[in-house]
């Protein structure tokens, strides 16, 4: 399978709740979306985010939006003003996750 | 069909975006955010030294500035700019009107300040855990700075049936600000949930301002047109609880169905009106910058409100040295190392330390590769920032003095100091909790009298 970085075929936004992470995918088109579900996963997203993501990972499916939303908890060094992070709302968190490698058949 | 318009994204948002609103096109009700929940601790302390300040100035100014457009356009205006004290607010928007020789009315929407009754609810039970970690209050009770609770949007909707035309709120939701004028002018009623659900989701999608007309976009960002005269969204609401998301005319920005998308905890977006539900959200792109909103399914609200809760934890600061080429980022990482020895020989103590390489991989850390072996070197300059964290202000004071040495002292070719050492900041950190509903109630009250 061929592999590509995930922003080929997914845009994000990502913001804040406290000390959580919250990170929208959007496919591009879609049937790319499919591909999300399959590749997107909460495992592959905890382990993309070792080290940042210090509790679980929760995923929602939005099939009416061709979105996953991504939950990752403790992530923000404490959220909020409490955080020493350039960014505590990680709101760079959206490209960070679209740097993922995944398994995509054909685009 | 009602135009309700939002002008400000948050605190600190463009100051030019409310009036162009008021200004560039048709809109019936003009709703503004003030409130981070930073910001209730910040017009506390402001209050405790003047009892007529605690709410956002910035309101009035632009009150006096569009005053009266706002008259002759028959535009109503909702703000929770009255932070904690929703009186004064009100008082010098009044004032305003005064010196235009404007007759206006004005609600306020209080009640929703409960950190006098903060004992007395824990003694009674009550222990406001917090949400993230479930710890009571009582373990920081000496340390809070103010605590509100979130209303929603009816007792606004109750100030507009009541004649105002400007409402000013304390803490109250951004949807509820938003979907206030739909519950007016439409009649929905308390257990309208689909209808609720999807006034809160219009209120949701304009609530950060500029971002759901073109702002912070990925798709397509380079191609946005005139982001310098960016539109702010604009609601078209139907009493059926469909909308459509646009924007004024000849503004920038573009509107379509990826610059709208963002979402929360998709099943469950809870406020004090609602339980709205994401994953019935059927979008449409049925226009240029117009994305229709259809099939907006909700479930009753809980039996609770949220209280938003600072308090005092501690100090911090922050500073950063830029490292110049060559191996600019081995000599932010050697400054860095350096520096954290130097603190260790102080014996100092933090809570939390923690260096970023900007420019390297600041923003995504981990999930960003180290820079190449043939890259690192050629990186035209790396920022070291360095941030500590401590219950003990002289700590973290100490710390402030120990960056500026390595200008001289460490790794070469190094500047950004430019603005001197560090601040010592208060850190003033969020407890959000719940509390039942019944312990509260909104008070409206509309100036000059009704009667």
């Amino acid at each position: 399978m061929a592999k590509r970085k995930l922003i080929e075929l997914a845009h994000a936004r990502s913001g804040d709740k406290g000390d959580t992470a919250n990170v929208g995918i959007i496919a591009r088109k879609p049937e790319y979306y499919p591909i999300l579900v399959r590749e997107v996963t909460a495992e592959r997203v905890k382990q993309h985010f070792a080290g940042i993501c210090k509790g679980k990972v929760e995923r929602f499916e939005l099939p009416n939006l061709g979105a996953l939303n991504f939950l990752l908890h403790e992530s923000l060094d404490g959220g909020g003003t409490l955080a020493l992070k350039a960014d505590p709302q990680g709101k760079t968190y959206s490209t960070a996750l679209l740097r993922m490698e995944i398994d995509a058949d054909s685009l | 069909m009602i135009r309700i318009a939002n002008g400000q994204g948050f605190w600190g948002d463009s100051l030019e975006a409310p009036v162009n609103q008021v200004r560039r096109g048709p809109i019936d009700y003009l709703t503004l955010d003030y409130l981070a929940e930073i910001t209730m601790s910040i017009l506390q302390k402001q209050r405790s030294r003047d009892p007529r300040a605690g709410y956002a100035r910035d309101f009035v100014e632009m009150i006096a500035r569009v005053l009266p457009d706002l008259v002759e356009r028959r535009i109503r205006v909702i703000a929770n700019a009255g932070g904690v004290n929703p009186a004064a607010c009100r008082d010098a928007v009044l004032g305003v009107a005064k010196r235009q020789g404007i007759d206006i009315r004005v609600a306020t929407v209080a009640g929703d300040d409960i950190m006098d009754r903060l004992d007395q609810l824990i003694q009674r039970g009550i222990e406001l855990r917090n949400m993230d970690t479930g710890e009571p209050l009582s373990a920081i009770r000496a340390q809070v700075q103010s605590a509100n609770v979130y209303f929603g949007a009816f007792p606004v909707a109750d100030a507009l049936a009541r004649g105002a035309q400007i409402v000013i709120t304390g803490r109250c939701t951004d949807t509820g600000l938003a979907m206030a004028p739909m519950i007016h002018e439409f009649g929905w009623k308390a257990d309208d949930w689909d209808k609720l659900a999807a006034g809160t989701i219009a209120g949701h999608t304009v609530e950060c301002g500029a971002q759901c007309t073109g702002g912070n976009c990925q798709v397509d960002w380079d191609t946005i047109p005139d982001m310098a005269d960016i539109g702010y969204p604009i609601i078209e609401a139907e009493p059926d609880g469909t909308f459509a998301i646009t924007k004024h005319a000849g503004t920038g920005g573009r509107v379509t169905v990826a610059s709208i998308n963002e979402m929360g905890d998709p099943h469950e977006y809870i406020t004090p009106d609602c339980v709205a539900d994401f994953t019935t959200i059927h979008l449409e792109q049925t226009g240029a910058d117009r994305v229709r909103f259809s099939g907006i399914r909700g479930r009753p609200a809980t039996e609770f409100y949220k209280v938003s809760i600072s308090y005092s934890a501690g100090f911090k600061a922050i500073g950063s040295l830029v490292y110049a080429w060559p191996d600019a980022y081995k000599k932010a990482r050697a400054a860095d190392q350096i520096l954290r020895q130097r603190l260790e020989r102080l014996g100092l103590r933090f809570e939390a330390m923690r260096s970023e390489f900007v420019g390297a991989n600041g923003c995504h850390g981990i999930a960003a590769a180290e820079p190449s072996p043939e890259v690192e070197p050629q990186l035209a300059e790396v920022v070291l920032r360095f941030g500590v964290r401590s219950e003990n202000r002289a700590a973290v004071e100490r710390f402030t003095k120990e960056l500026a040495p390595l200008v001289l002292n460490g790794p070469p070719v190094v500047t950004g100091l430019g603005g001197g050492r560090p601040k010592v900041e208060e850190i003033v950190a969020y407890w959000p909790a719940l509390i039942p509903k019944h312990e509260l109630t909104p008070v409206v009250g509309v100036w000059p009298n009704e009667n």
